[in-house]
Order: structure tokens, then sequence, then C-alpha cells
């Protein structure tokens, strides 16, 4: 295996192998934010397994070190692809050959990050290390929820989410080689489905609270 | 006696190049990495030969003026190239291929040369095999055939419509090869103008650097063109736009005899001429008349759509006057029938200068699908060009210039008559005579490169190997590049008020009304005096623009149009004196009565090999009698 | 037809370029985008203006040597051409062509239009070849292959080495040139002993030219002129794995 990693190809299958598990790890974090809607109690609980079972635990540095990865290695890569072509286009036409998100998947990415900042010193910081207030998790969520401008913040955060998926899904698998002529489009319905389920599921939760405030 | 000696060993035929490889000379491992080796041109022919000479330890320099190896233009050939595998079990065999391509060829080429070349075909194939040509195969997985013009046998082997491609780039892949190893060396962009003599012996090459314009020397214990042919000289032809004759005549203005130039092949079935602009013509394969059934319509001037004729009304003249073979007669026979229906008035499309080519009947015997992965890339290249659907309606085909039989005189070893110069490919004359047949230039190309050349240089090596690195400091290097500057400043310093493709393009339309798929006297002698007009027009009156120390387009193509003019003087010259009609040759005077060409084999069965003389002086012919040892020559039929 | 045409101008490989703007009257929507240039350039001569220099050599659409950025797009507007393929029928009358050379670290411009693509024998240098000497072959029908196979290897060796993958991709990256050559050997029998060192040689050697890294947008896939698929950049990534794996 050596020089794998300094490949490029090599590259490509860390930022695949990364995705794909975030890709997981998204499926996992909308499950129990559905709880929010259905039940304080069981969000409650499924929020404090989550934060105090040892395995979980030893998984949160396991995620940490995906988005760190992702992100340094999407860097890397970005930088890379910046030098290939020292001199660019006067007239370029790349909408007729691929997708804008497919394009711009770093752009979406930093912005999809700044989010997540927003996100983690939200709920995340606050539940770890803040101040309760006598508050549970539930309540910490659903309170910021009704805040019309942080609804805003994360229905935005999910359409971008949500373009940045739209290539993510299917090259994911294109880039660890299991991939064909017939499978690329199998594989493309299957992250269609997968984009829509996530970000329509996101978004529902903060609207589910913010609405009933609105009227 | 000639003074050619064309040193064909002795023995019965199928002997000959066993029993010659077995007495060659040799060159000792230890010694080849000591001996250079120049090839100039890398299509298949070059690149085969450049690799199998590198893999033998020898140290190889190739030049292509393209940029890369991989663009010669043996790339476009489509239809296949064949060999004597008998997978079909129709009795094919080493001796059939050899007759078939002695009859094809009118009795014009040498018979131990064309046997060597069926003999090593099983080889070149097997060759191209392993080095992942990936032709076309049956649902069992084993290798399928199809037939080619000419022949009653199905020995073709193919990859779609795109062989040429396939086997090019498995030659290319393994010169590629020998560089990453060290063994051999590529000069992309870099143009052969000459080739330097030193007491009698080709030792080098005066190149241009394309990108810098640099006269570079370089030098080699043997030299090997692979330059291709010089159709392009029509100015319109199934060529790529840059092939050209510039070596070849190099190398006649150097020694080199040059023989049968007025052999030039006009190929049947290349989509027509559709308007004044266009800059060439584009081939459809030959392999299409398997399929295809070539008609015109019966009424004169019938200017309907094809498919609006009803079929009582269309004349398959090809099955009508060859009933034998039908679709399948040679290039030249078939090109012949379709220029006399269209000059008759039967001709179809706007300017009556085509016939059909249709499929109907094949898609509706073997269906859509089977054609398509038959002949899939050329139904997608003609729609490309002509913006018509040949599944649904007959394409529109006319003759164009294709290819050059004649080329360089060479002996059994492939060598000029300058020692040490070799000429492999299409840029020699040995194995088409008159004609030639379809899927038999790759063959020729692959079996020269890689079985032929790679042993036979060896017999002129082996006295080469005291002689060291070939200096370019000598005399003869300053001479040769002095002359190559001075043509060259002669050119740029002209500024006259006509470009250099509008002098193309006329002495195009010369050959082309007078010497090409029928000539006669008169018309020869016409075609000579308005080319060497248009040539002295041409020397006065010429526009090169840009410098020489530059890239500079104009000035390389300036320099292979002026060589245009004099190759088409040997052309003219060439035909005129073979008072006969052979194969692609038709002179007016000399037919049969159902205007089939008529052979003069009591005064015309050799090679003329025509020497250069100096300067507007005619060159002197030499004649290579051709001994027919073991085919009966007779009148060629396809009836 | 009448155009404007902005057409990028550069002395040599080392002088700054710079677009020129050139108004052609009496252009045939009959000629193929080459022959418009032809036209320009006999025009330009004949006004003691130095020609336009491009690359092109069959004129055919399988040699590979033409290839321009054309209106944004490599080889133009048009699906599965080449440029030298191209017919004027796709312009409009009055309209402005944009014509760029290829942009690449790895395809230096040369002279206006024309770019080294030497890197790309580099690529085939590196290991894209069956090391089958001269004279070593076996008969060939001792080699059964499936015919899907073997179709499916054609489909990969189509390629024409125009670069038009690497002149489209926003990376420069030359991954489907790379895959489909390690497809295409790496799908026969015959090629398979050598398809790992292959994988890796050439890829070592495509990082090593300064060529981009593959993002899959798709663009080489759309742009081929042969219409080469991107599943055979996944059978690279596949083939590259694997090769890791053993290594």
């Amino acid at each position: 295996m050596s020089n794998f990693f300094s490949s490029s190809i090599g590259k490509k299958i860390i930022m695949s192998i990364t995705g794909l598990f975030l890709i997981l790890f998204l499926l996992l974090h909308l499950s129990i934010n559905l709880l929010l809607i259905f039940s304080a109690e069981a969000f409650n609980t499924a929020s404090h397994f989550m934060a105090t079972n040892p395995v979980l635990k030893v998984m949160q540095y396991v995620l940490a070190a995906g988005f760190i990865i992702h992100i340094t290695w999407a860097s890397l890569l970005t930088l890379q692809n910046q030098a290939a072509r020292p001199i660019k286009y006067n007239t370029n036409s790349p909408a007729r050959n691929s997708t804008w998100s497919s394009r711009n998947m770093f752009i979406l990415g930093s912005l999809i990050f700044i989010f997540l900042v927003i996100h983690l010193s939200d709920f995340f910081y606050v539940m770890k290390f803040g101040d309760m207030a006598g508050k549970s998790d539930y309540e910490l969520v659903t309170s910021t929820f009704k805040i019309w401008y942080y609804a805003l913040i994360y229905i935005v955060g999910f359409v971008f989410l949500g373009l940045h998926l739209s290539h993510s899904f299917h090259s994911a698998f294109q880039t660890i080689g299991l991939n064909n002529k017939i499978w690329m489009k199998r594989l493309k319905v299957i992250g269609t489905i997968y984009l829509f389920i996530v970000c329509i599921g996101f978004a529902i939760i903060p609207l589910y609270f913010l609405i009933p405030e609105l009227f | 006696m000639s003074i050619l000696d064309s040193k064909i060993p002795d023995g019965p035929l199928a002997e000959k190049w066993s029993k010659h490889k077995a007495s060659i000379k040799l060159v000792n491992p230890a010694n080849r990495k000591k001996l250079d080796v120049i090839v100039v041109g890398s299509g298949a022919a070059g690149a085969s030969a450049a690799a199998s000479i590198a893999e033998l330890g020898y140290n190889v320099k190739v030049f292509a003026f393209q940029d890369s190896s991989r663009r010669a233009h043996s790339i476009a050939s489509q239809g296949g190239i064949n060999a004597t595998k008998n997978y079909k079990n129709d009795a094919d065999s080493d001796y059939r291929l050899f007759y078939d391509m002695i009859k094809g060829g009118d009795f014009r080429a040498r018979e131990a040369n064309v046997y060597r070349c069926a003999e090593v075909s099983n080889s070149v194939i097997d060759q191209f095999t392993a080095q992942g040509v990936p032709f076309a195969r049956e649902y069992s997985g084993y290798l399928a055939n199809r037939s080619f013009g000419g022949v009653q046998v199905s020995r073709t082997f193919y990859a779609q419509g795109q062989t040429g491609q396939q086997c090019t780039i498995a030659a290319y892949q393994a010169l590629m090869r020998q560089i990453h190893e060290g063994k051999a060396k590529m000069y992309n962009r870099c143009n052969m103008l000459d080739i330097v003599v030193k007491d009698g012996k080709a030792r080098g090459i005066i190149a241009k650097n394309i990108e810098t314009g640099e006269i570079e020397r370089y030098s080699a214990h043997a030299v090997v063109l692979a330059t291709g042919g010089f159709g392009t000289v029509y100015y319109l032809s199934t060529l790529a736009i840059n092939s050209n004759g510039s070596a070849a005549l190099a190398a006649y203005k150097k020694g080199a005899f040059l023989a049968n130039p007025s052999l030039a092949q006009i190929h049947p079935t290349s989509i027509p001429k559709l308007n004044e602009y266009q800059s060439k013509l584009t081939l459809m394969s030959e392999s299409l008349r398997n399929d295809g059934r070539v008609w015109v319509p019966k009424e004169k001037g019938d200017k309907r759509k094809p498919n609006d004729i009803p079929e009582e009304e269309r004349d398959y003249y090809l099955e009508r006057r060859y009933p034998a073979f039908g679709n399948l007669v040679p290039r030249d026979v078939a090109s012949r029938a379709a220029k006399e229906r269209c000059d008759a008035g039967y001709g179809a499309g706007e300017t009556g200068l085509s016939v059909y080519l249709d499929f109907k009947d094949a898609i509706q015997k073997q269906g859509e699908k089977t054609i398509s992965d038959k002949y899939g890339t050329l139904f997608d290249l003609y729609n490309k060009v002509t913006e018509t659907n040949p599944y649904k309606e007959p394409m529109r085909i006319y003759p164009a210039s294709h290819y050059t039989m004649g080329g360089l005189w060479v002996d059994y070893n492939l060598m000029t008559t300058i020692p040490g110069l070799y000429a492999i490919g299409e840029s020699n004359f040995s194995d088409h005579g008159a004609n030639r047949l379809g899927a038999s230039s790759l063959l020729q190309c692959a079996a020269d490169g890689y079985f032929i050349l790679p042993v036979t240089i060896a017999d002129y090596l082996a006295d080469e190997i005291r002689t060291p690195t070939i200096p370019t400091d000598t005399p003869e290097f300053e001479e040769a590049e002095k002359a190559v500057k001075e043509r060259l400043n002669k050119l740029i310093s002209l500024n006259g008020t006509k470009t250099i493709t509008s002098f193309h393009k006329r002495l195009g339309n010369i050959l082309w009304d007078n010497s090409s798929m029928v000539r006669s006297e008169k018309s020869l002698k016409k075609a000579l005096q308005l080319v060497n007009e248009l040539e002295k027009e041409f020397w006065s009156d010429v526009k090169v623009p840009g410098s020489i120390n530059e890239f500079n387009q104009e000035l390389d193509r300036a320099g292979r149009v002026a060589d245009f003019f004099e190759l088409a003087s040997l052309i003219i010259i060439d035909a005129l004196n073979r008072e006969e009609s052979c194969g692609a040759h038709f002179r007016e005077e000399y037919q049969t009565e159902e205007g089939e060409p008529k052979r003069n084999d009591e005064k015309f069965q050799y090679v003329a090999a025509w020497e250069y003389q100096g300067e507007s002086k005619p060159p002197k012919l030499h004649k290579e009698e051709l001994k027919f040892e073991n085919v009966k020559v007779v009148q060629r039929s396809y009836k | 037809m009448k155009l404007k045409l902005k057409i990028w101008r550069q002395k040599n490989r080392n002088s700054k370029g710079k677009f020129e703007i050139y108004d052609l009257d009496n252009v045939s929507e009959e000629m193929t985008f080459l022959e418009m240039l032809d036209y320009l350039n006999s025009k330009l001569i004949l006004e003691d203006k130095e020609p336009v220099a491009f690359d092109s050599d069959c004129r055919e659409g399988i040699c590979g040597m033409c290839g321009l950025y054309i209106n944004g797009r490599t080889h133009g507007p048009e699906k599965e051409v080449t440029t030298c393929q191209l017919s004027m029928k796709a312009f409009k009358d009055r309209s402005t062509i944009t014509v760029e050379p290829w942009r690449s670290k790895a395809f230096p411009v040369i002279k206006d239009l024309v770019v080294d693509r030497t890197s790309f024998d580099q690529l085939i240098q590196a290991g894209g070849y069956i090391s089958a000497d001269t004279g070593a072959a076996p008969e060939a029908n001792s080699i059964i292959i499936k015919k899907e196979t073997v179709d499916r290897a054609f489909d990969a060796g189509i390629c024409i080495g125009c670069g038009a993958c690497v002149a489209t991709c926003k990376n420069a990256s030359a991954m489907l040139f790379v895959g489909s050559k390690v497809t295409q050997l790496a799908l026969l029998p015959q090629g398979k002993a050598e398809a790992t060192i292959r994988a890796i040689s050439m890829v070592a050697k495509m990082d090593e030219l300064g060529f981009g890294n593959c993002t899959n947008t798709g663009a080489c896939e759309a742009e081929c002129p042969k219409g080469i698929s991107i599943s055979n950049i996944a059978k690279l990534n596949r083939e590259y794995l694997y090769a890791k794996i053993q290594d």
C-alpha cells in the first residue's frame, strides 16, 4: 500500500470512504431527530444514550475524525486541482456537460462547514460543556427552532447539504470502483431518494416547531 | 541486364523466406546496442519496425511530424487485415492469399515479396492479438472474419470499422514501451527534409524541428523510411491533409529509385465531394461492399430520392457486369465502373457524381443489430459527414484518391538502391502491383515492420559493427543542411500573391482530370505541360508567410506542395511510359472490347524504376523484369 | 454567414498570449469548422498577416490531432464530434465565436491554438501496453475471449487521444484517458498479467505530470468525441485499489 494515500486515487478513496461514513451518520442523526416530533421523552433518552454509551463516546471521536479528514483532503485536492489549470478559459460553458453541484462541491462543503460550526455551538457544545440551565435536550432544541432566524439557518443549511449530497452518493461508489454503466443509473436514483429523505426529514423538524409559533 | 538486383533468394517460392532467414547475416546482441537506426514515420509500419528493432537491442530514433506517433494515418484504416488462418475452412492458404494479391495487382508485383507477405500474415494476427487488439469475436469467443473485395474466401480480421486504429495503437504502444525502456527515442513534431548519404551509404537525416524551426542533424548506421503514400498529390484524397511524398522524393533525389509512381489507387467508396470548400474526402470502408449493394437509377438523370426508386428501376451494375464477384470486385474495377456510370449520365445526387451503396436488403435479412455490430462506427461516421442516416437511406459514394502502390524501389531485404536506406509499408512499391486488394495494406505494414525488416536489416548492419557512431559535423551533413536551408529561404523570400493551398488545389485538379482513373497519351501530355507551367508559377508567385525560425505550418506545407509538383511529373512520365492498362492504371488506348484493362505482358511486365538525373533533366528508366514462375499470367477476370 | 472570431494568439511557449478579433465574411455553412479556419488563414496570408496555427491531420475524427475550445466547449457545441467534424451549421449568422486552446498545466501552449500533448505519450509509456515482444505471440485463437468482453475492450480502446477529457474537466484530470487504456488492457486475458503494475505506474505518472484529480463531474464523458464512458474510470479505481492491496 506504499504511496496509496498520496496518490490521486488514494486521496479520492479517502474522500469517498469518509463521505460514505458521513452519509450513514446523517441517517442515524436523522432518525434520532425525528423522535423530537413524536416524543420528548424518547428524544431525551436517545440523546442521553448517545452521550453516555461508551461505544458511542468513542464513535464521537471517529465521527469528528471523519469530518476533519473529509474536509482536509477536500482542501488538499481542491488546491491541486486549481494548480492543474493555471490559465483559465475565457469563455466556458460547463453547464452543458456537468451539474452545478458536481463542480462546486468544495464551495458547498465550505458552506456546510460554516453551518456545522453554528450547529455544534448551538447544541453539541451547550449539551456537552455548556450550562443547560435545567433544560432538557428536547427543550434546548425545540426552543431554538422556535426562533425564526435559527430555523431559517437550519433550513438553508439543509439545502446546501442536499446539493452537496446530490453529487455524493453515486460519486462515492464511482470512486471506490463499485460502479458500471448499469449501476451508475441505479446509484443515482438511490442517491436522489436518500438525499430527499435526509433533507426533507431534517427540514421538517424546525418547521414543525416554528410554524405553530408563527400563528 | 538491369543494374537492379532484387536479391530474391533461390529455391521454391514457399521456402524462399525461411531459407533467406537461415542464411542471412546476423548481429551479435552485444554489438546491437552500438548500432543506431533512424526510423522516419511512426504509423503501422514505422512504429512496429521501430519497436521490433528496439526489442532486438539496436538504438532507435523515431521521427514524426505530428505531435505524437499515434497520429499517423494508418490509424484511419477501417475495414480490416488479411491473414491465411483458414478459420472458416474455405480452403484458404498462403498460396491463395499470394495468388489473390498477385492477381488483384494485375501481375505487376514481385512474386517473392508477395508470397512472404502472405506467409507472415498469421504471425501478424497473433502478434496484434497478443498486444491487445480487440479483433471482433464470435459468440463462441473465437476470432471472426469477413470478406473483402477481389477474393472468394473470408480471411479478413477486423475491429468494427476501426481496425487500423486498433492495430496502429498496438504498434504505438509497443513503441512507447521501448521508449520507456530507453531503447528508442521519439522525435515528435520533427519533419524529415533530407537524407544524408556518405560514401554511398545512408548515414542520417536533416530534419526541421517544427516547433522552433531549427534545422537539425541526426545520424545513424541505417535509415528506414516508413513515410506512407502520396495520394494527397491529388489535393482531395482519403489521406490526412498533412500526408505527403517529401521523404520519398528526398530519397529519390539522393539516388534511391522510385518505382511505378503512376500506380495510384482510386478507392471506389469514399463519401463524394460535397462542396467547394472541402479539404479532404472521407473513406467508407470497402468492407461495406460485403453487405451493401451498389446501384444507380436505370433512367438517365433520375433525380428522385433513392427510396422512391422502385427495385425494377435500379441498375445493380456491378452484379450485372461481374456476376462471379458482384459487389466484391477489386477496387480499380469498382472505381472505373462507378466512373463509367456517372460519365454516362446515370450518377446519383445533385452533381450526378455518385452512386448508391444500399444496405436495405442486408438489414432486412440480418437485422439492424447485426449490421450495426459490423459497421456501426462507419455508419455513424457517414451520418456525421452527410447528415443522412444510412440505416434508412442508401449511402452515396464516389471514387477518391487513396493509396499509392508505387513507391521507393526496394530489394527483397526492403533496402532501396541507396545502401543502408530502407523503405517499408506504403512508402515502398513491392507488394501490391498495379492495384492493392482491400485489407492488405495494414498487413503489409505490419509484416514489414514486425517480421521482415527487423530480420533483413541485420544483413546490412552486420558489416557496420566496426563503424563507430556517425559524426554529424562532416561535409555531407553540412551540405545537406545548407541545401535544405537554402530551399526554405527561397520559399519564404518569394512573397508572391497566391496561397500554397490554391496551388495544391489546382495541381490536384490537373491530375484528377487527366491522370486518375482513366488516362490517355493526350491527357497525360496535357497534364505534364500544365503541371510544369503551374510549377513555374508556384516558384514565382507563391506566398509563404512568416519566417524560418519559428513554428510555421505554412512553410512546412509549402515544402510539401513544392515536392508534389515533382512527384506529379514523375507520375505522369511513368504513366506515359506504361503503354498498357493494368490494375489502377487504365490507358484509354489499351482496353478490351468490354472496357476492361488490357495488359501488354510482352513489353511491360516489369517494374519501372526511375533514377534522378539532376534538376530539369528527365529521369532515367530502369526495368526490373517480373518473373512469374508460380502463377499463370492471365487476363484478370472477375466476371 | 458573417462571423466575429475571437481567437487566442500566442507567439510561442514563453510568450504571453492574448485574444485577437477577426471579422470573417462569406463563410459557408457547408464548411467544417477547420475549413472555416483554413479560409480565415488564406485571407490573413494574403493580407500579410500571420495565419492562426492550429493542429489537424486526418480530418475525419480518428487521429485525435485536432481539438479546440470553441465557445466554452471542447470540440464545439455538437455531441460526439471532433473539431474537424464540426459543421458550421452549428453556428448562427452574425455570431461571435471564441476559440481557445486546450488549457491544462500538462498541455502547455506551443503557439496560438496548438498545445503540447506529449504528456499523453508519457502516460502510455508508463505502462499503457502489453509487453508482448515481436515473435513471442501464441496462436491467436488459443486465447478465447467472450464477445462481450472484447466489445467492452473495444469500446474503451477507441480513445483517439485528443485530450478533450482533460480540456473540459474542471480539474484538468486525465482519468478518462488513463481509465480507458487500463480498462481495455485489463479486460483482455492477454493484458491481465500486467494489470496491477500498469494501473499503479500509469496513475503515478498521471500524478507526476500535473494532471488534476477526478471529482466525478462526468464532463469528460459528456464531451468525449468517442463517447467513452466514465465507467472506465470506476474500473480504473477498482484496478488501482486492487493493485494497491496486493502491493
